[in-house]
């Protein structure tokens, strides 16, 4: 088993360092076949351990592979943790991965003229895109199969920072750079709270161990601290808390949220991999493996409730104003993600889960569609010139319509699995705030269908509104393109059923989640079977939200197609899209508050405290008088003997002078 | 008179190197310029004889021989066996340098096998005698070795301050020694500890020895004040006899202060420790600021080998077996790095072109990025940066320091390496954010680059994997 984990761990980094180190060498077909085949030995082995773990009952395994220091009795290591959660996580991960790696043959085919012309960074892009997303695949695996939370950390880190290699991967354009840093920052804020969250546990529990934390929980659970005097605060508390910062800012929570959109100046297959599939559900990832702690704080789980029903609902708003065919799929997985939290909020964490396993299919599956409209349209986004593609590209539109009936639940879907038991989790959960989410969630099923659907009328049915020279060029893309599409389709039908008994409802996540019994909504939601689940579906609430978003989304984007228009036309739905077009503000916000004042905090401090003090007096200073020591003594130096046996001398009597005679 | 039969198995490995070395001595007479490789390949194999040798006498236990003045211990094995694979890597190193600049002799060869005779006796001596003995064989080797290229007024010169210094640290060591003899009688290293104890009353006689010895050791380290000869012979000798003084012979220095100071005179202690620290501090300040000035990477080199040889004494000052092994593990770690650091002076010179300037390596990432990364682990690991092994080694000396209650000077050695730190990364902004002067790729041979590459992946392995190296030094030490 410990040579099978370090395999699926070492086998896309080796395909990484090769793409990315030799890729001029090796040429692109290289690049491509050394870093697809090291994903897919990944993918093999994790079906493997998935195999072991969760369908022969194998033990699960946690094993240190690796000591790099001890200091205090506190071990800083490389180990591995392989239970049932993190072999899904595992299986999600390299699938998908190895999806993007095939799809992005095709994708990225005609990188070079991304470039402009003579552009140094252009030299072996395709290459290093490759290396990239292997390495992506590695430290995603390092963060998931983590057995402490100093590797937890690294891999955290590692994906942020291929994240931010990735969506600033065309650099030559200034969007993608300021996306980048605008992701780049935005993730340091979370990634402080995370930081301190791990500082507190190593604080309270002097150990970085996931099962000697998870062991010492229920002895700490009532030890107060003061953050500050007059202050007492539950440690479980501000330990999830903390935690939990780390998780809004990587899985895109309400206020953390800005980054995301954004990202998708990226290149396609990375928003697919990166932003909607697996990164950006690390955070979802982590707050499970951490349940042992998060069960002992109700406080921490109303925050967490509250801040996911907060974005499934006002995320899902602004998919409703967007022309970007990305964005529309951003914001989707934005207001998804907070389902997922919900979820988590909830404690049903086994559904939080599960909605992540089936959304990384489908939305991995309408990204990779989107991109495939996008490489048709000859790189352009904008839904406003797209319509009626549906007959120029057959694979991909059933494709992004098995997406879509996916992501909005639509009965017998994997989608409608995980998003009912979600619902149904959170009417039945009492944590405070779970009337507010339940509400959010249900009204997030009507805005995920409008969206959805809208998106899926203007691009491929209706008038096609794109200019003659697009439509003579327009027909379906190649089969590294299409094949992936098809191999994610499938999955984003049929995984819900199958698994929805075991993981959901049944005891398959046991060892790995710990819940309270008085917070154990999921035993309460009454499940009998997945076919009686479908059955029962076509009865309840979501799915009459769902239908008739869908109707709506038909009405004003097929049927009436003027009326869009004349709505925003009218007095308050006007003033209501400026706010969503204007995102609620956020990005205006961060930018002069944020962004302008810690501009011009830095420059106040620079001025003053950097140029004057540091640089003047400090580093300047004390390097002025580094340098002029060391110039007089280099003439010390002389080259004479005779100076130098004098210097040996004089050595000889100061020694004396001190030791001997002193 | 009565002469007993010695027992000659602990010099198994010194008898075998002195008998291959005479072997090579005739047999060059015979080679000519297109069969000199002989020399060589026979050189390197005394090398791994030795080696094989020395690993299967290595046992737990010290072996006294030759009327106790010869000693074989944990220590003494590993030492020479890190001698025998420095030494190894040097002729791997120096090969294809000593050919094009028609330096390719059996004397090459033969006087670095009698140096690496010197440095076993160093290491194995337990008696005044042994410890001169070695001392002078090992130098006058390396004397001659600076002097080989003898059109080169460089290194005239440097030879000759070289050998004039050295004669006068020897002078002095031996007068430290006469000294001490003077006052216990002896010459063996035990009784000498023995009679040191039980000598009453003013001691004044026995620091008055252990300054004039200690001057010695610290020439041979070379620490400051006694470091002046070192800049100027690593920068005048060929670059190949400076990879083989910058390196192998530091082990034998550090085995001589062990021997002389821990096995010979642990009565005086608390003298030798006050000594140290002054030398500790003025070679770490010294060699990481001087450093700074300097244009020439030999000469930065041996202003960061001044400072190397602080951070060694301050394992050895710290009078635990713990510190003597964080002595050792430094002392073997400086050896790799050095190794690494000079060998990419070879590695960028070809022939009528020495590399000796910093201005060389500018923009060495756009010729060669591969070398340019090599170079840049080794730069990172002397100065100390996680994780290469470098930051091991400086770990494992402040640890020692810290835990012998000298905190002020664990502090004013992590001031002096951030300090240092600058001249290391000068070279690696030099590497990868200047426009090269010159364009083309660098064509080493293919023993160069792979010797040279294995050299600074193992610094990085290492640093990975630094316990079973640090285990080995312990178990030396017996700690």
């Amino acid at each position: 088993m410990q040579t099978i984990t370090l395999l699926i761990v070492l086998a896309p980094l080796l395909g990484a360092l090769i793409a990315g180190l030799f890729g001029g060498t090796i040429g692109r077909g290289g690049a491509h076949t050394v870093t697809t085949v090291g994903v897919a030995i990944a993918f093999v082995l994790s079906a493997l351990v998935f195999k072991q773990i969760a369908i022969d009952g194998a033990e699960s395994f946690n094993h240190s592979v690796y000591i790099w220091l001890v200091s205090e009795g506190i071990r800083f290591e490389v180990g591995f943790l392989v239970d049932e959660l993190t072999a899904m996580m595992m299986v999600v991960v390299t699938f998908v991965s190895l999806m993007v790696h095939i799809y992005t043959i095709g994708y990225m085919a005609h990188d070079e003229e991304n470039w402009p012309e003579g552009s140094g960074a252009g030299i072996n892009s395709y290459q290093r895109f490759f290396s990239y997303i292997s390495l992506f695949t590695f430290s995603m695996l390092m963060l998931v199969m983590a057995n402490n939370f100093m590797q937890l950390f690294f891999g955290w880190e590692a994906v942020g920072l291929v994240s931010y290699l990735l969506i600033g991967f065309w650099s030559v354009r200034e969007t993608a750079v300021f996306a980048n840093l605008k992701a780049f920052l935005v993730n340091r804020v979370g990634d402080f709270g995370f930081l301190l969250g791990i500082a507190a546990v190593l604080m309270h529990f002097n150990t970085l161990d996931y099962a000697s934390v998870f062991n010492a929980v229920e002895l700490q659970k009532d030890v107060t601290i003061s953050i500050w005097p007059g202050s007492e605060w539950n440690i479980m508390t501000v330990i999830a808390i903390l935690l939990f910062i780390g998780a809004m800012g990587k899985s895109a929570q309400v206020p953390l949220h800005v980054w995301l959109p954004d990202s998708m100046e990226g290149p396609t297959p990375i928003s697919a991999l990166i932003h909607a599939a697996t990164m950006v559900t690390a955070g979802i990832f982590m707050v499970a493996r951490m349940s042992p702690i998060y069960e002992l704080s109700e406080v921490a789980l109303a925050v967490v409730l509250t801040i996911g029903a907060i974005t499934a609902l006002f995320m899902g708003f602004l998919g409703l104003v967007q022309h970007d065919i990305k964005r529309v799929v951003a914001y989707s997985t934005l207001s998804q993600l907070g389902y997922m939290t919900v979820a988590l909020g909830a404690s049903a964490y086994a559904a939080g889960v599960f909605h992540l396993m089936t959304h990384a299919f489908f939305k991995a599956l309408l990204f990779l569609a989107a991109g495939s409209v996008i490489i048709a349209m000859h790189h352009k986004q904008d839904m406003r010139e797209m319509g009626g593609l549906r007959k120029y590209m057959p694979i991909t539109w059933l494709t992004s319509l098995i997406g879509s009936l996916a992501l909005i639940g639509a009965p017998g879907f994997s989608g409608f699995f995980s998003k009912d038991s979600i619902i149904e989790a959170v009417h039945h959960s009492t944590i405070p705030g779970s009337g507010f989410a339940y509400f959010a969630v249900l009204a997030g099923v009507f805005i995920t269908a409008l969206y959805s659907f809208r998106m899926y009328f203007l691009v491929f049915h209706g008038k096609e509104r794109m200019d003659e020279h697009t439509r003579s060029h327009l027909h379906e893309t190649p089969w590294v393109v299409t094949v992936p599409l098809i191999l994610l389709a499938i999955p984003s039908i049929f995984i819900g059923g199958p698994y929805v008994g075991s993981m959901v409802f049944g005891d398959f996540f046991s060892e790995a989640i710990t819940v309270a019994p008085a917070h154990d909504v999921l035993s309460q939601v009454g499940f009998t079977s997945a076919m009686g689940m479908i059955g029962h579906g076509f009865l309840t609430a979501p799915f009459w939200l769902a239908a008739s978003g869908v109707f709506v989304a038909w009405f004003l984007y097929m049927r009436r197609t003027d009326l869009p228009a004349k709505i925003v036309a009218l007095p308050v739905v006007k003033q209501i899209h400026w706010v969503l077009v204007n995102k609620y503000g956020f990005d205006d916000f961060n930018q002069a508050v944020f962004g302008g004042g810690s501009r011009n905090l830095g420059t106040g401090l620079w001025k003053v405290g950097d140029v004057a003090l540091i640089d003047g007096l400090l580093v300047n200073g004390s390097a002025r008088l580094v340098g002029m020591v060391s110039a007089v003594a280099r003439h010390l130096q002389s080259g004479y003997l005779y100076h130098y046996a004098f210097a040996m001398i004089l050595g000889l009597l100061a020694l004396f002078g001190l030791f001997v005679v002193g | 008179m009565n002469f007993d039969m010695p027992n000659f198995l602990p010099a198994m490995p010194e008898m075998f190197v002195l008998g291959m070395t005479s072997l090579i001595l005739i047999i060059d007479l015979f080679l000519n310029e297109r069969t000199r490789v002989v020399s060589y390949l026979l050189a390197q194999a005394t090398l791994v004889g030795a080696f094989i040798l020395s690993l299967s006498l290595y046992s737990g236990n010290a072996e006294l021989s030759f009327s106790d003045t010869f000693v074989l211990d944990p220590m003494a094995g590993v030492l020479k066996m890190a001698v025998y694979a420095t030494v190894f890597m040097v002729f791997l190193y120096s090969h294809s340098y000593l050919r094009e600049r028609g330096l390719f002799r059996g004397e090459f060869f033969v006087l670095a096998l009698f140096g690496v005779l010197g440095m076993m006796v160093l290491i194995s001596a337990h008696s005044f005698l042994t410890i001169y003995l070695g001392l002078e064989l090992m130098s006058l080797a390396l004397y001659a070795m600076v002097a080989m290229q003898r059109d080169s007024r460089t290194a005239s010169e440097a030879a000759m301050k070289y050998f004039i210094l050295g004669a006068m640290a020897s002078a002095m060591l031996l007068y430290g020694m006469s000294m001490l003899y003077g006052v216990t009688g002896t010459l063996e290293l035990t009784e000498l500890s023995r009679a040191v104890q039980q000598t009453q009353g003013d001691r004044l006689l026995l620091v008055f020895g252990l300054v004039f010895l200690l001057v010695g050791v610290a020439f041979k380290l070379g620490a400051v004040p006694f470091h002046m000869w070192v800049p100027d012979v690593y920068h005048g000798a060929p670059t190949a006899v400076t990879l083989f003084i910058s390196t192998a012979p530091k082990l034998a220095g550090f085995a001589m202060l062990m021997r002389l100071m821990v096995d010979g005179l642990p009565g005086l202690q608390p003298q030798w420790h006050d000594i140290l620290v002054l030398l500790a501090v003025l070679s770490i300040g010294v060699g990481n600021v001087v450093a700074i000035a300097q244009t020439n990477i030999k000469r930065m080199l041996a202003y960061s080998g001044i400072s190397h040889a602080g951070f060694l004494l301050l394992g050895v000052l710290s009078g635990t077996p713990e510190g003597y092994a964080a002595g050792m593990f430094y002392a073997i770690v400086y050896t790799i790095m050095g190794l690494g650091g000079f060998g990419m002076v070879i590695l960028m010179s070809r022939a009528g072109f020495e590399a000796e300037q910093l201005e060389d390596y500018k923009g060495l990432n756009q010729r060669s990025p591969w070398f340019a990364l090599m170079m840049l682990f080794i730069m990172f690991s002397m100065a100390g940066v996680p994780p290469f092994i470098g930051f091991w080694a400086k770990l494992a000396v402040l640890q020692a320091v810290v835990s012998a209650n000298l905190m002020w000077l664990a502090a004013v050695a992590v001031i002096f390496s951030v300090i240092g730190a600058f001249f290391y990364l000068r070279v690696i902004k030099l590497m990868y954010f200047d426009q090269a002067r010159e364009q083309g790729s660098l064509k080493p041979g293919a023993d160069l680059a792979v010797v040279l590459s294995a050299n600074a992946i193992g610094i990085l392995a290492l640093g990975a994997f630094p316990g079973a190296l640090m285990a080995l030094c312990l178990q030396a030490m017996g700690a």
